[in-house]
């Protein structure tokens, strides 16, 4: 099954799903197992593993960290995907990897693709791959059903969110605000605005990312957006207490 | 450039959603000035009057005769306004951003001259100014960061990474996508994603339009040389960009670090140890690894320690328009000393390694041809690290007792 159509099924019985983030290799792979494991156990329903890069432009300060302490850890493309594979043949919800571009682009696309699918991942989040310089991304894409998941942002024009419905399948991945993943966002009236302009582009599932920390995040989104996306605080829970606290956060967001 | 942004297969723009608009705007206001003549000769009027253009074209007699072959010229962009070409980039930039009605500029900085430069800029249109520097480079270049904050502008040391000159645009990119309402990024560089590449190497071509009349006056016909060293690649698109349809032979010059196979250098095109990658939002050869993180590169030189290079140059690179070659910190510190003492010139650290090549060629090279050195900088920036590899016992002596003199007071 893809991923529009699990996503769909799993939102039935929910009023609004989870995805979390987790960088590969960091703190390390074992931390990443039991992570995963407390992620899926509380109800995450899909999650995105970020193949870590040395220049994570879109990333802030927490997630840039744990990109180069996972590097320095001596983290290869080679282990993410075998990790990946491990965690979609152990878990019954859809996994997917974030990386930029060159992670793709040096592995070779078509390579990277036949390994994605090989290793039962439903979609691609390439924050630095726009659809213009993407035509070889979105035909292998196609041709090996993987979701490749655009990203829709405050500044996007209807015409533009037209044009990224069009190219991305999966979900839309709506950023909350400008800036860089991690500083916390306010939902106050031009974000509704927002998040209503992003609802009429587009037919697909949306998600809402950059900067959700709490319950209260979550409470303001149900009813406005399908998916809330927890990023840096997960990683930032487990700098500060440990893969144990992962669990019980999950369970508290709703 | 076509219509995606690319030269060959090089170049693009590989951007986060979020910058999508903003580089609308940027592509409308660069074809707008380009194809305004009132605007290049608005930035005409603000180089001759503001900055030292047209730079002199120097002809190096004394070197010309050491060597015994080409007549050596200099093209004395130390002379430019703040000590570098930089400012040729930065201040035409920063007339679009008055076009843009922007009030904030933000840049990356290696060497400091292209922080500088913004900062100076910052400072006489009116504009809010931060400088990205990586914590390394704001270390070998402290005269330039004094500077830049005694003319307003805030500099932020980059921790990250290698913590050099692609951190500092890593951060850059960062605060853009957060400032993109007020803010423009002044890339310093014919690097990074469409437009810059064109756009930077479009202001820099000023120096090859003046050096073409020069050369022509001083010695009749066009050089046969030029020699140009190449960081981003903004210094030596200028001074080769009005050539690239003659006969002259464009030479690049890369940072040859400890050597080229001591894989401490920062040698993109020369040299086997870059491969095709996408990274800083455009596609050209990097220092990278197998899986495409990219590698630690070394130079003496800040301003060319870095491991992308314009997509331009890869373009004419792989076409063989322009050949590339690389320059040791040996051998560097040698042609600056040679300099100095035959010419009385200071370059850069940076247009050292122009003078490295034209140095061995020079005499292989008729005497009736000349050949142009690109000196892209002052070397008046560097004092710090070129007194210390002098190991310049008069200048420690001094740094000894005026620290003293500090801490005594403290
Ligand atoms: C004096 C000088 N020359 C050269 C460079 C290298 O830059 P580019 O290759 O863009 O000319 C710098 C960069 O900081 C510089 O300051």
């Amino acid at each position: 099954m893809q991923l529009e159509q699990i996503l769909r099924q799993r939102k039935e019985k929910k009023d609004i799903l989870l995805m979390t983030h987790i960088v590969l290799g960091y703190p390390s792979f074992e931390a990443n197992r039991e992570i995963v494991r407390q992620m899926v156990e509380n109800g995450v329903d899909c999650i995105e593993m970020q193949i870590p890069f040395s220049e994570p432009m879109a990333d802030g300060p927490v997630i840039l960290k744990a990109n180069q302490d996972s590097l320095a850890n001596g983290t290869t493309v080679a282990q993410c995907i075998a990790f990946g594979a491990e965690m979609a043949a152990t878990y019954d919800i859809p996994f997917l990897f974030m990386t930029y571009y060159n992670i793709l682009f040096k592995h070779g696309e078509d390579r990277f693709f036949t390994e994605a699918k090989e290793a039962n991942i439903k979609g691609l989040i390439i924050p630095d791959l726009p659809p213009e310089m993407g035509e070889n991304f979105f035909r292998l894409a196609k041709e090996n059903e993987i979701a490749p998941i655009l990203i829709f942002a405050p500044t996007s024009t209807q015409e533009r969110m037209a044009t990224l419905d069009s190219m991305g399948q999966g979900f839309i991945y709506c950023v909350a605000r400008r800036g860089v993943t991690g500083k916390k966002s306010s939902f106050g009236d031009d974000f509704n605005e927002y998040l209503a302009r992003c609802r009429n582009a587009t037919r697909m599932p949306i998600a809402v990312g950059f900067g959700i920390q709490d319950k209260e995040d979550i409470e303001a989104l149900k009813g406005r957006a399908d998916m809330a996306v927890i990023g840096s605080q997960t990683i930032r829970l487990v700098d500060e207490q440990g893969p144990e606290a992962v669990g019980p956060f999950i369970q508290g967001l709703r | 450039m076509d219509n995606k942004g690319f030269f060959g297969n090089w170049g693009g723009a590989y951007i986060p959603e979020i910058l999508h608009q903003t580089f609308q705007e940027l592509h409308v206001e660069y074809q707008r000035a380009k194809n305004d003549p009132a605007f290049w000769q608005e930035y005409l009027h603000l180089m001759r009057t503001y900055s030292c253009r047209p730079t002199p074209l120097t002809y190096a007699e004394n070197l010309s005769n050491h060597f015994g072959g080409a007549r050596i010229f200099i093209k004395r962009e130390d002379l430019n306004h703040t000590g570098a070409h930089k400012a040729n980039n930065v201040m035409g930039q920063g007339l679009l951003v008055k076009r843009m009605g922007k009030k904030r500029v933000i840049a990356e900085t290696g060497a400091g001259q292209h922080g500088m430069a913004t900062a100076t800029m910052a400072a006489k249109f009116g504009f809010d100014c931060t400088i990205y520097m990586g914590e390394v480079d704001v270390r070998r270049q402290r005269p330039n960061v004094f500077w830049m904050e005694k003319m307003g502008a805030t500099v932020v040391p980059v921790k990250d990474g290698s913590r050099t000159l692609k951190d500092a645009i890593n951060e850059a990119f960062r605060d853009w996508v957060t400032n993109i309402d007020s803010t423009h990024y002044v890339f310093g560089t014919a690097c990074g994603p469409a437009p810059f590449p064109e756009m930077v190497t479009w202001f820099q071509s000023i120096i090859s339009e003046e050096t073409k009349e020069q050369i022509k006056e001083l010695h009749g016909k066009l050089p046969a040389r030029i020699y140009a060293c190449v960081g981003g690649g903004s210094n030596a698109m200028g001074s080769f960009y009005h050539y690239l349809d003659t006969d002259t032979e464009l030479v690049g010059v890369e940072a040859g670090g400890h050597g080229i196979d001591s894989g401490m250098h920062a040698s993109r095109l020369c040299g086997t140890d870059a491969s095709p990658g996408v990274a800083q939002g455009y596609k050209t050869m990097f220092l990278q690894n197998e899986d495409g993180q990219m590698l630690e590169t070394h130079s003496v030189a800040a301003g060319l320690d870095y491991v992308g290079v314009s997509p331009i140059l890869s373009d004419l690179w792989e076409k063989k328009q322009v050949r590339f070659e690389a320059a040791t910190d040996k051998e560097v510190m040698a042609a600056l000393d040679l300099t100095m003492k035959l010419e009385g010139i200071i370059p850069a650290l940076e247009s050292s390694h122009a003078f490295v090549q034209a140095f061995k060629e020079a005499p292989t090279i008729a005497k009736d041809e000349a050949i142009i050195i690109n000196m892209s900088g002052r070397g008046d920036k560097d004092i710090f690290t070129i007194a210390h590899a002098y190991d310049d016992p008069s200048w420690k002596e001094f740094i000894i007792s005026r620290a003293a003199e500090y801490s005594s007071k403290s």
